[in-house]
């Protein structure tokens, strides 16, 4: 994995290498040079799976995170190559031609977290939710409690304990 | 539970819009005539659900109440994981068929319906157009937590915390998830209220249609069926 990092590292300008384990790494890309990047590691050196596409609200920083988790299986090795794209005008590359699975990533991913990615297949169309008229649910702004509780009936005489007081009141009721 | 959260504020504004082929329009037919279409008009009935008189005699309504008892006809619906505890029901273990409760296919055909868990709005759709489509007398029992008071979801975004706010609930079974021997507790007890002519449910619905109706369309933002489908 080192070695394929050291190899690609200054032709697509990649960032650190960051190892989990002895065949599991992620890497940071630049917006504009991912599509070389996984064109390259899909047809020369073998990550022919995409595993999955994912996005990490990073709020405070102004940024989304897309990590594309790609796998070699006869290399057994899966790479994680990351993208940082701005929060405000979230719109990501699509990949639908690499692998026609990334579509459905990234129509979930407009849906839940507001991304566009355009030339998408039916990236537009509903999803999971139906009629949703608020933020996408996933990003972290979004206060699902606060949502909740303005919009669903509630019965009222709902509680909480704290579990550590209430078992403690249980067991030694004297204190 | 606390008070309501004000600092994020839902956006109470945006509408959706309905769906193109479910607008009224006009059309050219081939011979030439022009017709206008209203697609959620011309195929259902609009008649609001009506309440179901009382036999005059008491005696009357009483075998009346008897019969509807013995005969618990499922609809086969399951939302949630409670779904899964209905199956056992089915088997020789639990057979509930032997207190006369057996599952249907098609809300035609069925006369209770059980929302066996959480309901998301999107199901909650579904759910009404099973529940309209179902032929009086018909019950709603509320299986599990989540449809008493939100269960595990009650913070969820997008599942209904109290099922009788938008459907009729003629009885509660409690639990997470409540044992196959729990639902059949609980079928017992609704043949007594059934009875006792105390699961009044559908006539509850059809008296306070309005309200629900409101309630209804206050979570599915994408009402998209006609307010009655029969």
């Amino acid at each position: 994995m080192r070695d394929l990092h050291a190899n690609l590292k200054t032709r697509h300008a990649l960032g650190p290498f960051e190892p989990r384990r002895a065949n599991l790494g992620f890497v940071t890309v630049p917006a504009e040079r991912l599509r070389g990047l996984l064109t390259e590691l899909r047809d020369v050196h073998g990550f022919t799976h995409l595993v999955l596409l994912t996005a990490v609200d990073w709020m405070e920083d102004g940024l989304f995170q897309l990590t594309y988790l790609m796998n070699d299986r006869a290399g057994d090795r899966t790479l994680g190559v990351r993208v940082m794209l701005n929060r405000d005008e979230a719109v990501g590359e699509d990949m639908h031609d690499l692998w026609p699975t990334a579509a459905t990533y990234q129509r979930e991913l407009k849906e839940m977290f507001g991304i566009d990615f355009p030339g998408s297949p039916r990236v537009d169309e509903e999803f999971i939710l139906e009629g949703w008229t608020d933020l996408p649910p996933y990003r972290r702004d979004f206060d699902s409690l606060a949502y909740s509780q303005q919009t669903y009936a509630e019965r009222p005489g709902r509680v909480t304990h704290d579990p550590r007081a209430h078992m403690k009141s249980k067991l030694y009721p004297e204190g | 539970m606390k008070d309501i959260d004000e600092r994020f504020q839902k956006n109470r504004d945006r509408t959706v819009p309905l769906r193109e082929e479910l607008r009224p329009r006009t059309v050219t037919t081939p011979d030439g005539q022009e017709i206008l279409i209203e697609p959620l008009k011309d195929y259902f009935c609009e008649a609001a659900p009506k309440v179901h008189p009382k036999a005059y005699f008491q005696i009357v309504e009483n075998f009346y109440n008897w019969a509807r008892a013995n005969s618990l006809w499922i609809l086969g619906f399951g939302t949630g994981c409670g779904a899964i505890e209905m199956r056992p029901l089915m088997t020789p273990r639990f057979d509930a068929y032997r207190y006369g409760v057996q599952w249907r296919p098609t809300p035609r055909q069925a006369n209770l319906l059980i929302i066996s868990g959480y309901l998301s709005v999107k199901t909650l759709k579904r759910a009404i157009r099973a529940y309209e489509q179902m032929q009086g007398p018909k019950y709603v029992i509320g299986l599990g937590s989540c449809t008493i008071n939100g269960g595990m979801y009650w913070d969820s975004y997008n599942t209904i915390k109290r099922l009788d706010a938008y459907l009729p609930v003629d009885l509660y079974i409690a639990g997470c998830m409540p044992r196959p021997e729990a639902l059949l507790a609980g079928f017992m007890e609704l043949k007594k209220l059934i009875r006792a002519g105390k699961a009044e449910g559908a006539n509850k619905y059809a008296e306070n249609f309005a309200t629900y109706k409101a309630a209804q369309k206050s979570v599915i933002k994408d009402w998209d069926m006609p307010d009655y489908n029969w």
